[in-house]
C-alpha cells in the first residue's frame, strides 16, 4: 500500500531574502547559517560617530590592516550561527558532564598519583587565566570585526574561552583541591615561568588591529598551546597515570580541532584576497610565533622536562604547516 | 556539577570562582590602556568588586538550557513551515506586522549584539563583562531566530525580502536606526543605561508583550514561539540593566546627576521609538490584545512607578518626560497610522482604513480623543477610497533632528496644533518634534547635527542607485528613491487590492475548501 | 504603596508545577492566566523554593532550569541553590 502524505502544496513567490539571492547568484533556498549571517551588518548612512574615536564609523573596515573585497568571504566552515553553535556546545557539554561525573563516582581523582596532580596544579590550572585573557581578546575581535561572519565567530570563541576557563576551574574542584586555585593565580601573577605568557596576553589587550589580535591569540598562541597541552601533555599523563586528565579536559581536546578548522578557513580566505594580506599575515604569524615560543618554553619545561624543546618544535612545525596550507608561507 | 565540593560552596561563591577569580589587574600594560573607555563619561567607579552578579549562569548551564530552548524553537518552526502555518493567521493584514517587525526590530537586535560585545570588552569588572557578553550572544540569537522564523513568510508574502538592504535607507526606519546608533556611539556607561536599563528594563515589556501576544492572538505560532523563547533571555537582560543602575549609583554620589540625565534622555528616545509599536497594536493586529493606552498604563505607568519608587532611595526621580508620555498615549498611535496611511507608495507594508467595528473598538479604548480628533479622518478616507480616490500624500515628510520621527505630534495642550520646535546652531536651523527632543539636542548639539535625514538626503541627490547620474540637468530625485530602497511595488499600496490579499485568500481557500 | 514582585512563565507542564509551588510558599500570590502565559504577582516579595518545586514535579530540579520557561520578571533578583527571590524594597 502506498503511503502518500499530503500537505497543501502552495507555490512560493520566492525562496529567500533579496540580499541572500543576490549573494547566491539566484533565488534559491538558503541554509540557516547563510540567512543568519550574510550582509546583515549595516554599512552606510550611520547617524553618528563613536564619541571615543570620531575618526571612525560605527562599523569601519579601517580597524585592521587586512583588506578584503568581501568581508563575508570569512565564512565559518562549521556554519555556526547561534543555534548551531549552542547545540554543538550542548552536545559537548553533555559528554563532558558525563566524564566529570564518572571521575567523581569512581573516585578517580582521589586515586590519581601525586606526581600527576603536581603537573595538573603547576601546568594546567594557571591556564584558566590564559583562557580569561583569550575571552577578553576575542571579545575585542567580536566588537570591532567587520561583518557578521567574523564578529559572530569571534564572539562565540570568546564564550568558548570562558567555558574553558570554567572547565579548568572545575578540575581543581574534581581534585577537591580548591586551595590550588589561588596558588595557580599567584604563579600566573608572579612566578617567572609564567610572565612572558602573561605579557603576551596583556600586550594583545592593547593591540588595536583586531585581525592581528585574532591571529596572535587564536591562531598562534592557541595553535601552539592547545596541541602542546591537550595532545602532548595529555598523552604523557595518560601513558603514565591513566586517562583521568583527558576526561577532565575533554572539552578543550575536542574544541581545538574544530576551532582550528574555522581559523584555517579565515586565514585562507584572507590570504586569497590579495598579496598584501599574505605579507601582513606572514609578518604577524612570524612575530607572534617567536614571542609565543619564548613564552611557552618555561611551561613546556614544566610539562616535559628535557623533552620540552622537541615538543615545542613539533607544535611549531604543525602550525607552520597549517599556515602553508592556508596559503601563507612563512 | 561536582556535587561534593560544589555543595560546600554556595552558588555565589562557586560563581565567583568561575568568573571574577579568573580576572587580574594587568601590570605589563596599564589598566587604563586595557580599558580605555571607562573614564571619559565622568562616571566614577571605585570598586568593581561591588558588582552583584544577578543570574549566576556558568557556560555549562548556559549551553545546556539555551540548547533546550533552541531545540524546541526550531522544532516548532520546522512544523510550522511544513504545514503552511502562515495560513492559520487570523487575517492577511496581520503579515504587515511582521514586515514592520523585521524591518524595525531585527536590525536593532543585531546592533545590540555588537554593542553588548563591546560592553563585554570595555567593562573593567569581570562580573559585568561576563553578563554583557552573555547578552551579546543572546542578541545574536534574537536577530537570527527572528530572521529564520520570518523566512517562511518571506516566501509567500511581499515586503519582507529587502529588510537588510532597507535598514539603513528606508525613511521610516530612521527612528530606530538613530536610536541605536546614538546608544552605540555613546560611552559604555551611557550605553548600559540607555539599552540595559531604559530599553531592556523600563520599556521592554512595551515592545515585546504586544508583538508576542499579538502573534499568539492572531494565530502566528512561529513569531509567538520565537518571541516567548527570546523573553526568557530578556529576563536575564533585565536583571543586568537593573544591577547596572544600582551599581553605578552606589559607587559614587557624583554619578547621580549624570545617570538621571541619561534616564531622562533615553526614556524619551525609547518612548518615541515605541510609537510604531503602539500603532501596530491599535491598527495592524486583526485581533487586538489591548490598546496601546492600556499597555502604557500597565507596563510603563504602573510597573515604572514600582521601579522608580524603589530607585528613589538613590535620589533617582521619575523621568522628566513621564507626564508628557501619559498625555500623548491617547494620540500617538492614531497620528502614526494616519502618517503611514497617506504614504502608500513609500512603505514596504500595506496600510488600510480600519473597518467600522475596528473604529468602534478605537472609540471605546480612546474615549477622550478618538471620536473627536481621529475618527473623522478615517471616515473621510473610507469614502474617498470607495470613490476610487485613495488619499496619497506625495510630498516628503519633515523629520525631527533628534528622534527622526516625522513631525506629527500635537502641542501638549492643544491636539489641533502640530508641535514644532526649532533652534539655531552654528548658523543652521534645526527642527524638533517636541521639547524633550529639543533639550536632548541642546545638551549635545555636535552629536545630533550629524543625523542622517532621509528626505534631506533624497533632495540632495544622495538616494539614487549606483549608476544614476545625479548631476544630470534633468535628474529628478523622486524618480529614483524607490529603486534606492529596492522597494517592491507589489509590497506598496493599500492592502485592499494587494497581491498579499489575493494570495492569502486563494491559499486559505485551497487549504480549507474542496 | 506596595509594589508587586512578579514572574511570568510560558504555559506548560513544568511551569504548572512551579506556579503551584509559588502559590504554596507565598501567601498573597495572585495567579493570572493569559493565552500561552501565566503570571504570578506577590506584594513586595516572591520566593520560589527548589524543595517545593521538586515535590510538585516528582524529580530533581535545578532552579536555573527556570530559564527555559521564563517570560519576564519584576523586582530585584537574588538567586541561591535553594531559593529564587524577587523583591522590591520600597
Amino acid at each position: 500500500m502506498q503511503l502518500d502524505l499530503r500537505t497543501i502544496a502552495i507555490k512560493p513567490l520566492r525562496q529567500t531574502y533579496g540580499h541572500i539571492a543576490r549573494r547566491l547568484g539566484a533565488d534559491k533556498p538558503a541554509s540557516r547559517y547563510i540567512e543568519a549571517t550574510m550582509d546583515l551588518q549595516p554599512v552606510e548612512n550611520f547617524h553618528y560617530r563613536p564619541t571615543w574615536e570620531p575618526q571612525y564609523d560605527i562599523f569601519d573596515p579601517r580597524h585592521t590592516k587586512i583588506v578584503m573585497k568581501d568581508w563575508y568571504a570569512l565564512k565559518d566552515p562549521r556554519q555556526f550561527f547561534y543555534g548551531g553553535w549552542t547545540l554543538a556546545r550542548a552536545r559537548m557539554q553533555d559528554a563532558v558532564e558525563a566524564d566529570f561525573s564518572l571521575v567523581e563516582e569512581m573516585s578517580l581523582a582521589a586515586a590519581y598519583p601525586d606526581e600527576g596532580k603536581k603537573l595538573v596544579r603547576d601546568v594546567i590550572l594557571p591556564l584558566r587565566h590564559v583562557a580569561w585573557g583569550s575571552n577578553i581578546n576575542n571579545s575585542y575581535v567580536g566588537a570591532y570585526g567587520y561583518g557578521i561572519a567574523i564578529s559572530q565567530a569571534a564572539t562565540y570563541a570568546s564564550m568558548d574561552q570562558l567555558g574553558i576557563a570554567q572547565y579548568i576551574t572545575r578540575i581543581a574542584m574534581a581534585f577537591d583541591d580548591l586551595e590550588a586555585l589561588p596558588v595557580a593565580k599567584a604563579a600566573w601573577l608572579e612566578e617567572p615561568a609564567w610572565q612572558e605568557l602573561r605579557r603576551y596576553v596583556e600586550d594583545l589587550m592593547v593591540e588595536k588591529d583586531w585581525f592581528e589580535v585574532l591571529v596572535a591569540q587564536n591562531y598562534v598562541l592557541e595553535g601552539l598551546l592547545y596541541p602542546l597541552i591537550y595532545d602532548r601533555l595529555n598523552g604523557k599523563l595518560n601513558a603514565l597515570h591513566g586517562p583521568v586528565i583527558s576526561m577532565l579536559t575533554r572539552f578543550q581536546g575536542e574544541w581545538q580541532v574544530e576551532n582550528a578548522k574555522w581559523l584555517d578557513a579565515v586565514l585562507k580566505a584572507a590570504a586569497a584576497d590579495n598579496r598584501d594580506n599574505v605579507a601582513t599575515l606572514a609578518g604577524w604569524i612570524k612575530t607572534w610565533r617567536d614571542r609565543a615560543v619564548t613564552a611557552l618554553k618555561p611551561i613546556a619545561e614544566k610539562a616535559f622536562g628535557e623533552d620540552a624543546t622537541a615538543a615545542l618544535d613539533e607544535v611549531v612545525q604543525q602550525l607552520e604547516r597549517r599556515a602553508a596550507k592556508a596559503g601563507v608561507a612563512l | 556539577m561536582d556535587m561534593k565540593v560544589a555543595k560546600k560552596l554556595g552558588l555565589k561563591e562557586r560563581y565567583a570562582l568561575m568568573t571574577r577569580d579568573l580576572a587580574w589587574d594587568t601590570t605589563y600594560q596599564p589598566m587604563d590602556k586595557v580599558f580605555p573607555q571607562v573614564s571619559y563619561e565622568g562616571i566614577k567607579i571605585h570598586d568593581w568588586n561591588k558588582w552583584e552578579d544577578p543570574f549566576r549562569l556558568t557556560m555549562d548551564a548556559y549551553w545546556k538550557y539555551q540548547a533546550e530552548k533552541e531545540r524546541k524553537l526550531y522544532a516548532i518552526l520546522d512544523a510550522f513551515n511544513q504545514n503552511n502555518g502562515h495560513l492559520t493567521v487570523t487575517d492577511g493584514r496581520y503579515i504587515n506586522v511582521l514586515k514592520l517587525f523585521l524591518g524595525s526590530t531585527s536590525p536593532l537586535e543585531l546592533m545590540a549584539a555588537r554593542g553588548f560585545t563591546n560592553m563585554g570588552r570595555q567593562m573593567v569588572g569581570a562580573g559585568p563583562r561576563v553578563a554583557c557578553l552573555m547578552q551579546a550572544v543572546d542578541e545574536y540569537r534574537h536577530f537570527q531566530t527572528q530572521i529564520h522564523s520570518i523566512s517562511n513568510y518571506n516566501k509567500f508574502y511581499n515586503g519582507l525580502d529587502e529588510f537588510a538592504h532597507q535598514q539603513s535607507r528606508m525613511w521610516y526606519l530612521s527612528d530606530g536606526k538613530s536610536f541605536f546608533d546614538d546608544a552605540i556611539t555613546a560611552g559604555p556607561f551611557e550605553f548600559m543605561v540607555a539599552i540595559g536599563f531604559a530599553f531592556e528594563y523600563v520599556l521592554t515589556n512595551i515592545l515585546f508583550v504586544p508583538f508576542i501576544s499579538g502573534a499568539a492572538y492572531n494565530g502566528d505560532m512561529a513569531a509567538m514561539t520565537v518571541g516567548f523563547s527570546a523573553q526568557s533571555d530578556e529576563a536575564r537582560h533585565m536583571t543586568l540593566g537593573l544591577e547596572c543602575i544600582k551599581f553605578i549609583l552606589e559607587q559614587d554620589p557624583d554619578n547621580l546627576p549624570i545617570v538621571q540625565r541619561w534616564i531622562d534622555k533615553w526614556t524619551w528616545r525609547g518612548t518615541r521609538k515605541l510609537g510604531s509599536v503602539g500603532m501596530m497594536m491599535d491598527y495592524m493586529l486583526p485581533k487586538r490584545i489591548m490598546s496601546f493606552k492600556e499597555a502604557w498604563e500597565m507596563y510603563f505607568e504602573q510597573n515604572g512607578a514600582a521601579l522608580f519608587n524603589d530607585l528613589a532611595r538613590y535620589g533617582i526621580t521619575v523621568p522628566k518626560c513621564f507626564a508628557q508620555t501619559v498625555a500623548e498615549k491617547e494620540h500617538v498611535t492614531h497620528q502614526s497610522w494616519i502618517g503611514f496611511y497617506m504614504k502608500p507608495d513609500s512603505t514596504n507594508f500595506h496600510t488600510w482604513v480600519p473597518e467600522p467595528e475596528e473604529l468602534d473598538w478605537l472609540s471605546e479604548k480612546y474615549p477622550n480623543t478618538f471620536d473627536k480628533y481621529y475618527r473623522p479622518t478615517f471616515e473621510h478616507w473610507a469614502k474617498t477610497q470607495k470613490a476610487g480616490k485613495r488619499f496619497n500624500n506625495k510630498t516628503a515628510p519633515m523629520n525631527c533632528q533628534v528622534c527622526l520621527n516625522t513631525m506629527k505630534y500635537n502641542e501638549p495642550d492643544d491636539p489641533m496644533k502640530t508641535c514644532f520646535r526649532s533652534t539655531k546652531y552654528k548658523g543652521e536651523k534645526y527642527h524638533f518634534c517636541s521639547d524633550p527632543c529639543l533639550e536632548i539636542f541642546e545638551n549635545e548639539p555636535e552629536k545630533y547635527v550629524q543625523a542622517y535625514i532621509s528626505s534631506h538626503q533624497v533632495l540632495q541627490g544622495n538616494c539614487a542607485p549606483e549608476g544614476v547620474d545625479t548631476t544630470a540637468p534633468d535628474f529628478n530625485p523622486a524618480e529614483h528613491v524607490a529603486a534606492y530602497w529596492r522597494l517592491d511595488p507589489n509590497a506598496t499600496g493599500d492592502f485592499d487590492g494587494s497581491q498579499d490579499q489575493a494570495n492569502f485568500a486563494a491559499w486559505r481557500d485551497q487549504a480549507t475548501k474542496n | 504603596m506596595t509594589s508587586n514582585a512578579f514572574i511570568a512563565f510560558q504555559k506548560n507542564e513544568e511551569t504548572r508545577c512551579i506556579v503551584e509551588a509559588i502559590v504554596d510558599d507565598n501567601p498573597g500570590a495572585i495567579v493570572v492566566e493569559q493565552p500561552a502565559m501565566v503570571k504570578v504577582d506577590v506584594p513586595e516579595r516572591l520566593v520560589i523554593k527548589r524543595a517545593t518545586v521538586e515535590e510538585k514535579m516528582g524529580r530533581d530540579f535545578d532552579l536555573q532550569e527556570l530559564q527555559i520557561h521564563l517570560i519576564t520578571i519584576s523586582g530585584h533578583l537574588d538567586e541561591t541553590d535553594e531559593e529564587f527571590t524577587l523583591s522590591w524594597q520600597s
